[in-house]
C-alpha cells in the first residue's frame, strides 16, 4: 500500500476532536486530482460499505411494508384459502444457500490474490461463476414454481393468497436478478483487476441478504398462506 | 425594516385572532347529548392556542424590534437561562399543556366510542353511496332484512338490494332519503357503505365518521333539539363529492312516528 | 497489487462536452440546480393549478379563457366541471408535495451544499446521483403525462384512498389510467428518492474531512442526514402500496377493493380487500412526509438565522436533538390522519399522545431560534426576512396542531379547511419561505451572482402579508365546518362562507403574482447579476471557503481540515467577527460545545 499522495497539513493538537469522533477525510484523499490511479490509504470506511446498508435498509422496510400488507389483508378477508407451496421452493432455498457458500469462498480467494499470491490455476472467478449459475437457476426454479402453481389454475388475482405469492416471489426475484446484475459488474471489475475489496464485500452483505430474505419468506408464505 | 416587520408581524396577530375573539366564525350549534364535552374541550384547546399563538409572535416581534442591526457598544447576550432553560420551559410548559388537553378529551372521545348504546337505543341504518345517503328503518318487526348487492339498483329504487318477496325481515323495512329521528332518543346508527370510502358528518350532532367498505361500524348519539340539520360527506368519494348531503329532521316522538307511517305507506 | 485495491471513484479532469457538464452530469452541483429548476417547473405548474381551483371556489361558473385547451372534457366552455375541480386539485397537491417540497429543500440544496458543507469532492456514488434526479425527471414527465390522457389525471388526493382509487374508471373519470399514471409516477419518485438517500447518508458518515466530526456539521446538513434517514424509511413504505394499487388495476387484485361493492348499479368483481390497509400504509409515508419537507427548511433557516443574528444558536445540539426526535415520532404518530376513518377509536387514542408529545421538540426548536434572536445583532435581508418569516408561520401552523392532535376536536375539524390550514401552514408555506430564504441566501454560492437586494424584500412583504391573507381564513372557514375537497358550496350552512372563500381567491391571485417578482430576479440575477464575492454574507460553514461559484472539484485541489464548529460568530479579536470553519487560527472565547 502506498501512503497518501497529499500529505496533509500539520494541525495542531487543539484544534482537531478527539479521534472517533473525527471526519477522516474521505473521499479526497481516495481521488488524486491528477487523474493517475494510485492506492491510497484512508481511514474513512469505504462508503460503498455505508451505501449498501443504506440500501438494505429501504429494501427491509418495502419488505416489511409488504409483510404487514399480508398480515391486515388476512385479517381482514374471509376469502383466504390455504395454498400449498410448491415443492420446488425447498430446492430453490438450497440453492440459493449454496450460492452464497460459494461467493464466500470467491471472496476468499480474491482476499488471498489482493495479498498478492498470484496463481494462475487458482483465480477466484470460478466461484464467482459458480454463484452467478447458482443464482440463475435459482430465478429459474422460482419461474418453474409459478408455472406449477398456474398449471393448478391459481393466478395473480385467484385469490389473496397466490396474490401475495407471485407478489413477494417476484419482487424478490427481481432483487436476485439486480444482485446478479451486480455480480456481473464485480466480475468484470475483477477480470480488469480494478475490483475494490469494499465493492466485492458490499455485494456479498447484498447477496446474504438476498438469502437471508428468501427464508424469511418462505417462512412467511409458508406460515401464512 | 426590522421595525416593520415587527409591527406587521403584531397587526397580523391582532387581525388574526380578531374573529376569533368575535367568534364570527364558529361551529354549528350543538344539539346532541354528547357535543358539550367536545365544545368544552375546544374551547379549552382555543385558550391555550390563541394563548401561545399570541405570546409566541408578538415575543418573536419584540425581539426582532429590539435586537436588529449591529449596535456598536452593545454586546452580545445570552438569554438568561440559556438552552436549558427554554427545553425544561418548552418541555414543562407545553409538555403539561398539550398532555392536560390530551387526558381531557379521552372523556369526551369516550363517551361517544366506549360506551354501548343503551337497550332502548332506536336503530337506524344509514347506507352511503355515490352520491347520496339513504336511511332505513327497520319497521315493526325490529330486524333489518339482508342486503342483496347484486340486487342493488338505482334504476329500481332499490337502493339497498333489499328482496322483500323473499325475506320476510325485509317486508317492512321503510328505506328513505331523509334521516329523521325521535328528539331525546338514543340512536343507534348502523353504517354501511355501498361502493366507497365516505363520511357521516353532521357538525351540529357532533358526529363525524367515515364509511369504511367492507366493515359496517355502529356509533351511537341522541339528538336534544327539534329542528333541522344537515348531514355531509366529507370523504372523497368522486365527482359529486360536494354534493353529497341528506337533512337530518330532530322531530318530537309523535310527529316521527307520523312521518314513518307516511313513508312506510310510500314504499 | 496497488491495481486491486485503487479506488477508481476518480475524477479524470472535469468534463467538457455539453451532455456531460449540463445534462447527464456526475457533479452534485449539477445535479442540484438540475433539482432546483426542476422544483421551480413543478411549482409554477401547482401554483397556476391553485389559481384555477381558487378561480373555482370563489366563482364557481366563471369562465377561465383558454381552460379548455388544457382539457376540452374537464372544462367545456372554458368553465371547469366538478370533476376537473378535483383532478387539479389532486394534481396541485402531488407536484406540491412530492415535486417541490421534497425535491427543492432536500435534493436540490441538498445536493448541492451537503457535500461542501462536509469538505468532499463529490456525493460518494455519483452515478447514483445523476440516476436520483434523472429517475425524478421521468417520474415528473409521467406525471404531467396524466394531463393528456383521454378523461384526465386522477380526482382522487393527493391521499389516493382506496377503493376509491382502486376500483377504476367506474369511479369517475381518471380513476383508471389516471390513478395508474399516477401511482407509477410516484413509484419512480421513490426510487429517485432512495437513490438520493443512498448518497446523503454516506456522504455525511464517510466523507467528512479532517477534524469534521459530526458535531461540527453544519445545521442544515444535520437536516439532510435526518431528512435523507426518514425518507429512505418512507419512501421505501410508499413504493409497495404504489405497486400493489397498481396490480389492483392492472391485474385484478383485490388489495384494497371490499367484497360487494357496486358501483353504478355492477356489482365489483372484487373480493374482500381491505379498506383501511392503503390508509395505513400511505400514512406510515405521508406523516414522515409532512416532515421530510419541514426539517431542512428547520436547517436552513438556523443556517441563514445564526448567520445573520452574528452569534451561534443557544444550542446547536437541542435542535439537532430536537429535530431527530420529530424524525421518530413521525413514524408513531400517523394514525392521527384517520381518527374517524374507522380505525379501532382506542388506537385513535393511543395515536393521539405521541402527536401531542410532537409539539415538545416543535416547541423547543422555535424557543431556540427565538432564544438565540435575544440578545443577538440580526442583520435584515431578504435571506433573514424569509427565515424570520418561517418562524412565524411554523408558529402559526404549530398551534393548529394542538387542536388536530386530538380525536375528540376532530369530530368537529377532521377534513375541514382547517386541516388545510394546518398543513399549508407548516409543510407548505412555511417550507416555501425556507426554500426562499436558501434561495436568497445560497444564490450567490450556486450561481456566483448576487440577488436584487431591493426586489427580493417587496417580494417578502407582499408575500409574506400575502400568505397570511389566503391561509388565516382557511381556520376560520374551518370552524364553520367548510369540508375540504368541494369545488362548491351547496350545503346550507357552508354558503354564507362564499364571501370568504371570495376574499381568498382574490389574495392567492395576488400572492401568486408577486411571485413573478421572484422569477423575474432569480432569472435576471442569474445572469446579469452582480458579481458575488466568494463570502457574501460573512458566514462561517465550509461553502463560503471556496469560489462562488465553486469550482467542478469544489475546493479546487485543497484539502479541507476543518478548526471549528460550524457558527463561530461574534467572536471577539477574531478579524471581522467571524472564523471560518477551516480557519486554522485559535481564538479565545470560541464557542465550541464541548
Amino acid at each position: 500500500m502506498a501512503t497518501t499522495v497529499h500529505e496533509p497539513p500539520k494541525i495542531g493538537e487543539g484544534g482537531l476532536p478527539a479521534l472517533g469522533h473525527s471526519g477522516n477525510g474521505g473521499l479526497r484523499n481516495l481521488g488524486p486530482l491528477d487523474g493517475q490511479l494510485r492506492a491510497v490509504r484512508d481511514h474513512a470506511p469505504a462508503p460503498s460499505k455505508t451505501g449498501i446498508w443504506v440500501f438494505l435498509a429501504a429494501i427491509a422496510m418495502t419488505f416489511a411494508a409488504f409483510t404487514s400488507a399480508l398480515v391486515v389483508r388476512q385479517g381482514s378477508a374471509l376469502d383466504w384459502r390455504h395454498l400449498v407451496l410448491p415443492q420446488i421452493l425447498y430446492f430453490n432455498t438450497l440453492i440459493l444457500l449454496a450460492s452464497s457458500v460459494t461467493l464466500e469462498l470467491a471472496r476468499r480467494k480474491v482476499a488471498v490474490f489482493m495479498g498478492g499470491i498470484r496463481n494462475a490455476n487458482d483465480t477466484p472467478t470460478g466461484w464467482l461463476y459458480g454463484t452467478l449459475f447458482l443464482g440463475l437457476t435459482f430465478v429459474a426454479g422460482q419461474y418453474v414454481a409459478w408455472l406449477q402453481l398456474r398449471s393448478e389454475g391459481l393466478y395473480m388475482a385467484t385469490n389473496p393468497n397466490s396474490s401475495f405469492f407471485y407478489l413477494l416471489t417476484a419482487i424478490h426475484a427481481l432483487h436476485v436478478l439486480g444482485g446478479l446484475g451486480g455480480l456481473l459488474y464485480v466480475m468484470g471489475k475483477l477480470n480488469r483487476l480494478v475490483l475494490r475489496r469494499s465493492t466485492l464485500d458490499s455485494f456479498s452483505y447484498y447477496w446474504h441478504f438476498m438469502g437471508i430474505l428468501w427464508v424469511y419468506l418462505l417462512l412467511l408464505l409458508w406460515m401464512r398462506l | 425594516m426590522a421595525k416593520v416587520f415587527a409591527v406587521t408581524l403584531v397587526l397580523i396577530t391582532i387581525a388574526s385572532a380578531i374573529p376569533i375573539v368575535m367568534n364570527t366564525w364558529h361551529p354549528v350549534p350543538d344539539v346532541s347529548a354528547h357535543g358539550q364535552a367536545i365544545d368544552d374541550q375546544m374551547s379549552e384547546t382555543m385558550w391555550e392556542a390563541g394563548i401561545s399563538f399570541l405570546a409566541s409572535q408578538i415575543i418573536l416581534a419584540w425581539f426582532i424590534w429590539r435586537f436588529s442591526g449591529n449596535r456598536p457598544g452593545e454586546k452580545t447576550k445570552i438569554f438568561p437561562g440559556g438552552a436549558k432553560g427554554l427545553v425544561i420551559a418548552a418541555i414543562v410548559l407545553v409538555g403539561i399543556e398539550v398532555f392536560a388537553l390530551g387526558i381531557f378529551g379521552v372523556k369526551a372521545w369516550g363517551q361517544l366510542y366506549f360506551t354501548p348504546p343503551g337497550p332502548n337505543a332506536m336503530p337506524v341504518q344509514v347506507q352511503a353511496g355515490q352520491f347520496a345517503f339513504y336511511f332505513r328503518y327497520p319497521g315493526p318487526d325490529g330486524t333489518f332484512g339482508p342486503i342483496h348487492p347484486d340486487m342493488i339498483s338505482e334504476a329500481n329504487q332499490n337502493f339497498y338490494g333489499l328482496d322483500q318477496d323473499h325475506d320476510a325481515d325485509s317486508k317492512d323495512d321503510v328505506v328513505t332519503a331523509e334521516m329523521a329521528i325521535p328528539v331525546n332518543r338514543e340512536i343507534r346508527l348502523l353504517m354501511h357503505s355501498k361502493d366507497l370510502s365516505h363520511s357521516f358528518y353532521v357538525p351540529a350532532l357532533r358526529i363525524h365518521q367515515d364509511f369504511v367498505p367492507g366493515l359496517d361500524l355502529q356509533i351511537h348519539f341522541t339528538a336534544t333539539k327539534v329542528g333541522k340539520y344537515e348531514i355531509v360527506c366529507s370523504q372523497l368519494c368522486g365527482l359529486g363529492h360536494y354534493n353529497m348531503k341528506a337533512y337530518l329532521e330532530v322531530m318530537s316522538q309523535a310527529d316521527f312516528d307520523d312521518w314513518l307511517k307516511k313513508q312506510a305507506a310510500f314504499q | 497489487m496497488h491495481d486491486m485495491s485503487a479506488h477508481a471513484a476518480v475524477h479524470h479532469g472535469p468534463p467538457t462536452s455539453f451532455i456531460r457538464k449540463y445534462v447527464f452530469s456526475l457533479d452534485h452541483k449539477v445535479i442540484g440546480k438540475q433539482y432546483y429548476h426542476l422544483a421551480l417547473a413543478a411549482v409554477i405548474i401547482g401554483m397556476v393549478l391553485s389559481w384555477l381551483m381558487r378561480i373555482h371556489l370563489g366563482w364557481t361558473n366563471a369562465a377561465i379563457p383558454g381552460l379548455h385547451l388544457l382539457s376540452r372534457t374537464g372544462a367545456p366552455g372554458d368553465v371547469m366541471t366538478p370533476e376537473y375541480y378535483l383532478q387539479l386539485m389532486t394534481m396541485h397537491a402531488t407536484f406540491m408535495v412530492f415535486f417541490v417540497l421534497t425535491t427543492a429543500p432536500f435534493a436540490a440544496f441538498g445536493n448541492f451544499f451537503l457535500p461542501l458543507h462536509t469538505g468532499a469532492e463529490d456525493m460518494p456514488f455519483p452515478h447514483f446521483n445523476m440516476m436520483s434526479f434523472w429517475t425524478t425527471f421521468v417520474a415528473f414527465c409521467v406525471m404531467v403525462s396524466s394531463f393528456f390522457v383521454s378523461d384526465g389525471p386522477t380526482l382522487g388526493g393527493w391521499t389516493m384512498y382506496a377503493p376509491l382509487s382502486a376500483v377504476g374508471s367506474v369511479a369517475g373519470p381518471g380513476q383508471g389510467a389516471g390513478v395508474v399514471i399516477w401511482a407509477t409516477s410516484i413509484a419512480i419518485f421513490c426510487v429517485g428518492q432512495l437513490f438520493g438517500a443512498l448518497n446523503f447518508i454516506p456522504n455525511v458518515l464517510d466523507l467528512r474531512c479532517k477534524g469534521l466530526s459530526m458535531w461540527r456539521l453544519p445545521m442544515s446538513t444535520w437536516a439532510w442526514f435526518i431528512t435523507s434517514c426518514m425518507g429512505l424509511t418512507a419512501f421505501s413504505v410508499l413504493m409497495p402500496a404504489c405497486i400493489l394499487l397498481i396490480l389492483d388495476h392492472v391485474a385484478g387484485t383485490s388489495f384494497f377493493v371490499a367484497s360487494n361493492l357496486v358501483l353504478n348499479d355492477q356489482l365489483q368483481p372484487h373480493s374482500g380487500g381491505s379498506t383501511l390497509l392503503w390508509q395505513h400504509l400511505f400514512w406510515f409515508f405521508g406523516h414522515p412526509e409532512v416532515y421530510i419537507a419541514i426539517v431542512p427548511g428547520m436547517g436552513i433557516v438556523s443556517q441563514v438565522l445564526v448567520t445573520n443574528m452574528r452569534r451561534p444558536l443557544l444550542s446547536h445540539r437541542v435542535i439537532i436533538y430536537s429535530m431527530g426526535s420529530l424524525a421518530i415520532l413521525s413514524y408513531m404518530v400517523y394514525g392521527h390522519h384517520m381518527f374517524v376513518s374507522g380505525m379501532n377509536p382506542a388506537a385513535s387514542l393511543y395515536f393521539s399522545f405521541p402527536t401531542l408529545a410532537i409539539t415538545i421538540p416543535s416547541t423547543i426548536i422555535v424557543l431556540i431560534w427565538m432564544g438565540s434572536l435575544y440578545g443577538s445583532k440580526l442583520r435584515i435581508n431578504s435571506a433573514s426576512l424569509f427565515a424570520l418569516g418561517f418562524i412565524s408561520l411554523f408558529i402559526t401552523g404549530g398551534v393548529s396542531g394542538f387542536f388536530l392532535a386530538q380525536p375528540p376536536i376532530q369530530i368537529l375539524l377532521h377534513a375541514t379547511y382547517f386541516v388545510v390550514a394546518h398543513f399549508h401552514f407548516t409543510m407548505a408555506i412555511a417550507a416555501i419561505f425556507g426554500i426562499f430564504s436558501g434561495t436568497y441566501f445560497w444564490f450567490p454560492k450556486m450561481w456566483g451572482r448576487m440577488m436584487n437586494e431591493t426586489l427580493g424584500k417587496i417580494h417578502f412583504w407582499l408575500t409574506f402579508i400575502g400568505v397570511y391573507c389566503i391561509f388565516m381564513p382557511f381556520h376560520y372557514l374551518g370552524l364553520a365546518g367548510n369540508v375540504r375537497r368541494y369545488q362548491a358550496f351547496v350545503v346550507d350552512y357552508m354558503q354564507p362562507l362564499v364571501g370568504v372563500h371570495k376574499f381568498i381567491t382574490v389574495a392567492a391571485l395576488f400572492t401568486g403574482a408577486v411571485q413573478l417578482i421572484f422569477l423575474y430576479n432569480f432569472f435576471y440575477s442569474k445572469y446579469r447579476g452582480e458579481p458575488a464575492p466568494d463570502n457574501p454574507w460573512e458566514a462561517t460553514t465550509l461553502e463560503w471557503s471556496t469560489s462562488s461559484p465553486p469550482p467542478w472539484d469544489n475546493f479546487g485541489g485543497r484539502q479541507m481540515v476543518v478548526y471549528h464548529d460550524p457558527y463561530q460568530l461574534g467572536v471577539e479579536g477574531a478579524h471581522g467577527d467571524y472564523v471560518m470553519q477551516d480557519s486554522p487560527e485559535q481564538i479565545k472565547g470560541a464557542h465550541d460545545e464541548p
